[in-house]
C-alpha cells in the first residue's frame, strides 16, 4: 500500500514537472509579460537608455514578439544575462527567449537542447587594437595578451585561431563587456576579440574611438539569432514568424509610416496575409490576425530596426553587408506567407 | 498473608505510539525519516523527469571530450585540445593554489593583528581596531573587485616599460616588473638539470615530477634531519654535563652546504623576465586576478582570525602571565611560551572554519577572471556542454572533499595541541 502511495506521488509530481516544458505562449499570455533574454548592456543592440529604457537591435526584436502576443510592444520583462548566464536562465524557464547575440552552433541547437528560430544579424568573430599598437593583421599578435568573454563561441574561435597559425598568446577571460573594455582601455590587454558587431558597437561607446582599429580578419561565422528551448514548436514558430514578419515587411515594402495604410488592403496577397487581411494565418499560430502588423509596428520593419540601432547614421555605423535583403545582394530571405 | 503477583503484563497497543513517552520519540523520528525519503525521491525523481523530458539525461561522457577552450594560468601543460577533465584538473589546482596562498598569509596576517590589537600602544591598537572592523564589514567580493580595479587602473601596462622614454622601469635591479597584468618575477632554472619524471602518460591526468625539485627537497630534509641530530645530542650533553655545546654552526652547516653544493651542480640560476614583444616573457608571471583574488581573501579572513587570536589570548587568565613573570620570564617569552600554547587550543577549532571559509570563497574568482574550478568546470565547461547538474554536483563535491580534507587535518592538529590530562 504504502509504496503504491510512493509510487503515485512520484508520477503525479512527474507529470506536472513534464507539463511544465510545454505551452510557453500560454505562460506569456497568463502572465501578461514576455520575459526576454538580453546582454547586460551592449550599446546599439540591447541597453538601458538615459530614461532607463531597454533600446537596441535585440530588444527590437523582444518588443515584436509582446506586441505579437501581447499586444503592447512595452510588455516586456528585459532579463540581463552575460555570456555564461544565458543558457541556464533559458533552459529553467527563467526567460521565454533569448535575443542576444548569440550564434547559432551544432551544439548549441542540438546537444544543449535549444531551438535557435532564425538569425537576425550575419557576423564574424575580429580583433580591435589600439591604433597605437601599430599592429596590422591578426596574424601579428604573438604573445599579445587577449581580453575574451567567457562562455561564448568567441573563447573558442580564439584558442582555434591562433592554434592554426602557430602563435601564442594569452588569454584574460571577462564576463561582461563593460568589464572588457575597462580592461582593454587600461591597456590590461593588448587586444580585444568578439563579434564584428559587438565591436563596433563598443568601440562607439568610447570616448577616442578613432584610436582604435578592427583588425581585417574575420575568423569565423557567427550567424546570431533569437532562440528558444526545444520542444515547444508552438512558441518557437511564435518567434520564428515574427522576426520573417519584419524581414518580410522591409522586402515588400511595408513601413511604420505606411502600415496603417496597408493594412486597409492592397492589392498584393502576400502582403495581406502578413497583414491579416486576407486568410488566418494568425490563428495557425495561435494569435488573432493582427499579431505580425503590431509586431511591426513596434520598431518598423527590419530595415528600420537596424538603421536606428546600430546602421550607418548611428555612432556603431554598420553597413547592411551580409544583413541585406537577398534581393539586394545579402542573405536575409524570408520564406514566404502563404 | 500477601501473595507476591508479577506486575500485570501490559498489552501493547497501537495508541501507545503516540500516548507513551517510551514509544513517542521513536514514532516522530520514523515519521521525520519518511518524511524526508519522501521529500528526497520527489526532489531526484522530478529533477530526472525533468531531464529526459528535456531530452537531457545524466551523462559525464562530456569529460572525455576536447575542452577547446585555453586556460591562462596552468601549473600542468594544458592545450586546448586537452579533455574537460584535464582543464578541470587544472582548475582545482589553481583553486589549492589561491586557498593555500591565501590560507598562509591570513594566518600571519591575523595572528599579527590579533597580538597588536591588545598592545599598550594606543595608536596601535585602534589602527588594528580599524583594520578589522573595515575588513569584516565589507563583502569579499567588494574587496576582490576593489583590488583588481586599483591593479589595473593605477600600474603601468608592458608598453610603458618599452622604448627610450619609457615612463615605467623594472624594480629590484630590473629583476620584477610589476604591470597591470601581474607581477613578473625571476623564476629558478636549472641548467644540468636532471629532467623529470613523467606519470600517467598521455592521460588527462598526466604529470611531471621536477627531479631537481625532488633532489633539492630530499637534501634539504636530510640535512634538517640531521641538525635536529646535533641538537638532541646537544641537549644530551647538557643535561649530563651541564655545560651544552656550542652547535649552532654545525647546525646551519649541514642544512646549507649540501643543499648549496647540489644548487651548484645542478648549474641553479635565475631566469629574468624581459620585455619582448606584447609582454614580458621569461620570469614566472604571478598574474593580477591571482594577485588580487589572493590579496583579498587573505586581508578579508586576517580580520577573522585576528578576532579570534585575541579572543584567545584573552581567555587565558590574567594569573598565568603573573605567575611566569613571577618566575622571571620575559614578556616576549611570556606570550610565546606561556600564553601562544595555551591560547591555541582556544584557537584552533574557529581557525578551521576560517580556512574552511577562505577555500569556498575563493570561488569567487571568476569576477577577476581567475580561472579556479568554478571558472573551468563549473564555468566554460558547463556553458560549453550544457551539462548544469552534473558539472555543479561535481563541483559540490570538489569543494566538499577539499573542506573534508583541511578539517581532517587541522583536527589532528587540534588533537596534538590539546590539553593533555593525565
Ligand atoms: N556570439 C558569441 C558571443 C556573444 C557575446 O558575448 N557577445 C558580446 C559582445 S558582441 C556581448 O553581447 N556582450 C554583452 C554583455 O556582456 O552582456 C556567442 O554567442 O557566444
Amino acid at each position: 500500500m504504502k509504496k503504491s502511495v510512493l509510487l503515485g506521488a512520484l508520477t503525479v509530481a512527474g507529470l506536472a514537472a513534464g507539463a511544465a516544458a510545454a505551452g510557453t505562449i500560454d505562460d506569456v499570455k497568463a502572465r501578461g509579460k514576455l520575459n526576454c533574454g538580453v546582454t547586460t548592456g551592449l550599446v546599439g543592440f540591447a541597453a538601458p537608455d538615459s530614461n532607463g529604457e531597454w533600446k537596441g537591435f535585440d530588444v527590437a526584436l523582444c518588443r515584436a514578439v509582446a506586441a505579437a502576443v501581447l499586444g503592447d510592444g512595452n510588455a516586456v520583462e528585459f532579463v540581463p544575462t552575460t555570456g555564461k548566464t544565458r543558457f541556464t536562465a533559458l533552459a529553467s524557464g527563467e526567460v521565454d527567449m533569448l535575443a542576444r547575440n548569440t550564434t547559432w552552433t551544432f551544439s548549441r541547437d542540438v546537444d544543449l537542447k535549444f531551438e535557435f528560430v532564425g538569425v537576425n544579424y550575419y557576423d564574424g568573430q575580429g580583433f580591435m587594437v589600439p591604433k597605437a599598437l601599430g599592429v596590422s593583421s591578426a596574424k601579428e599578435l604573438d604573445g599579445a595578451t587577449v581580453c575574451i568573454q567567457t562562455g561564448t563561441t568567441t573563447e573558442l574561435n580564439l584558442a582555434d585561431f591562433f592554434r592554426a597559425n602557430n602563435i601564442s598568446y594569452e588569454p584574460v577571460p571577462i564576463e561582461t563587456n563593460a568589464e572588457a573594455q575597462q580592461q582593454y582601455l587600461a591597456g590590461a590587454c593588448d587586444v580585444y576579440t568578439t563579434d564584428a558587431s559587438g565591436l563596433a558597437a563598443t568601440r562607439a561607446t568610447f570616448e577616442a574611438p578613432g584610436d582604435h582599429v578592427l583588425l581585417p580578419e574575420i575568423i569565423s561565422k557567427e550567424p546570431l539569432g533569437p532562440l528558444v528551448r526545444h520542444g515547444d514548436n508552438e512558441w518557437a514558430d511564435v518567434v520564428r514568424w515574427t522576426l520573417n514578419a519584419l524581414i518580410s515587411a522591409e522586402e515588400y515594402g511595408i513601413t511604420s509610416a505606411n502600415i496603417d495604410e496597408m493594412s486597409a488592403g492592397t492589392n498584393n496577397p502576400e502582403i495581406n496575409r502578413i497583414l491579416g487581411t486576407e486568410g488566418t494565418l494568425g490563428e495557425m499560430l495561435g494569435l488573432d490576425n493582427q499579431w505580425a502588423m503590431r509586431a511591426i509596428k513596434v520598431g518598423g520593419n527590419f530595415g528600420e530596426v537596424f538603421a536606428q540601432n546600430i546602421g550607418e547614421s548611428t555612432p556603431i555605423g554598420l553597413a547592411r553587408g551580409l544583413n541585406a535583403q537577398w534581393t539586394e545582394g545579402g542573405l536575409l530571405y524570408s520564406p514566404p506567407f502563404r | 498473608m500477601t501473595t507476591l503477583t508479577d506486575p500485570p503484563k501490559e498489552q501493547f497497543r497501537l495508541s501507545m505510539l503516540l500516548y507513551d513517552t517510551r514509544y513517542r520519540s521513536a514514532t516522530i523520528q520514523v515519521i521525520a525519516m519518511i518524511g524526508f525519503m519522501l521529500l528526497a525521491a520527489w526532489l531526484i525523481s522530478n529533477t530526472a523527469q525533468n531531464l529526459a523530458a528535456l531530452g537531457k539525461p545524466i551523462d559525464f561522457g562530456f569529460f572525455s571530450e576536447p575542452a577547446s577552450y585555453d586556460i591562462n594560468q596552468r601549473l600542468l601543460d594544458y592545450s586546448s585540445r586537452d579533455t574537460h577533465l584535464r582543464a578541470a584538473l587544472i582548475g582545482l589546482l589553481n583553486t589549492l593554489v589561491v586557498a593555500v596562498l591565501g590560507c598562509i598569509t591570513a594566518t600571519v596576517l591575523g595572528v599579527i593583528i590579533g597580538v597588536l590589537r591588545l598592545s599598550n600602544n594606543w595608536i596601535v591598537a585602534r589602527l588594528m581596531t580599524i583594520y578589522v572592523e573595515g575588513f569584516r564589514n565589507v563583502p569579499v567580493l567588494l574587496w576582490i573587485v576593489f583590488i583588481m580595479a586599483i591593479l589595473i587602473e593605477t600600474l603601468p601596462a608592458p608598453s610603458a616599460f618599452r622604448g627610450d622614454n619609457a615612463t615605467a622601469s623594472m624594480v629590484l635591479g630590473d629583476s620584477v616588473a610589476v604591470t597591470n597584468r601581474g607581477v613578473y618575477v625571476p623564476e629558478p632554472l636549472f641548467s644540468n638539470s636532471l629532467g623529470n619524471i613523467h606519470l600517467f602518460g598521455e592521460s588527462s591526468l598526466r604529470f611531471d615530477i621536477s627531479l631537481d625539485l625532488m633532489a633539492v627537497l630530499v637534501v634539504l630534509g636530510a640535512g634538517i634531519w640531521v641538525s635536529n641530530f646535533i641538537r638532541k645530542r646537544a641537549d644530551r650533553i647538557q643535561e649530563q654535563t651541564g655545560d651544552r655545546p656550542v652547535t649552532w654552526w654545525q647546525r646551519v652547516a649541514v642544512i646549507v652546504l649540501p643543499t648549496g653544493l647540489l644548487l651548484v651542480l645542478l648549474g641553479f640560476h635565475l631566469g629574468y623576465p624581459e620585455l619582448k614583444g606584447f609582454n614580458f616573457s621569461g620570469g614566472t608571471h604571478l598574474r593580477n586576478s591571482l594577485i588580487a583574488l589572493w590579496l583579498a581573501l587573505s586581508l578579508y579572513t586576517a580580520a577573522f582570525i585576528a578576532e579570534i587570536v585575541r579572543a584567545g589570548i584573552m581567555a587565558i587568565s590574567k594569573g598565568q602571565t603573573e605567575a611566569a613573570s613571577a618566575l622571571g620570564l620575559r614578556s616576549n617569552k611570556i606570550m610565546s611560551l606561556v600564553i601562544l600554547p595555551q591560547a591555541l587550543r582556544v584557537i584552533i577549532p574557529p581557525l578551521i572554519s576560517n580556512y574552511l571559509n577562505l577555500t569556498k570563497n575563493s570561488s569567487l574568482a571568476i569576477a577577476v577572471g581567475y580561472m579556479d574550478i568554478t571558472g573551468t568546470l563549473g564555468g566554460i565547461t558547463m556553458n560549453q556542454t550544457g551539462r548544469e547538474l552534473e558539472t555543479i554536483l561535481l563541483l559540490m563535491l570538489v569543494y566538499l572533499t577539499i573542506s573534508l580534507s583541511i578539517s581532517a587535518v587541522m583536527n589532528w592538529y587540534n588533537e596534538s595541541v590539546k590539553l593533555k590530562e593525565r
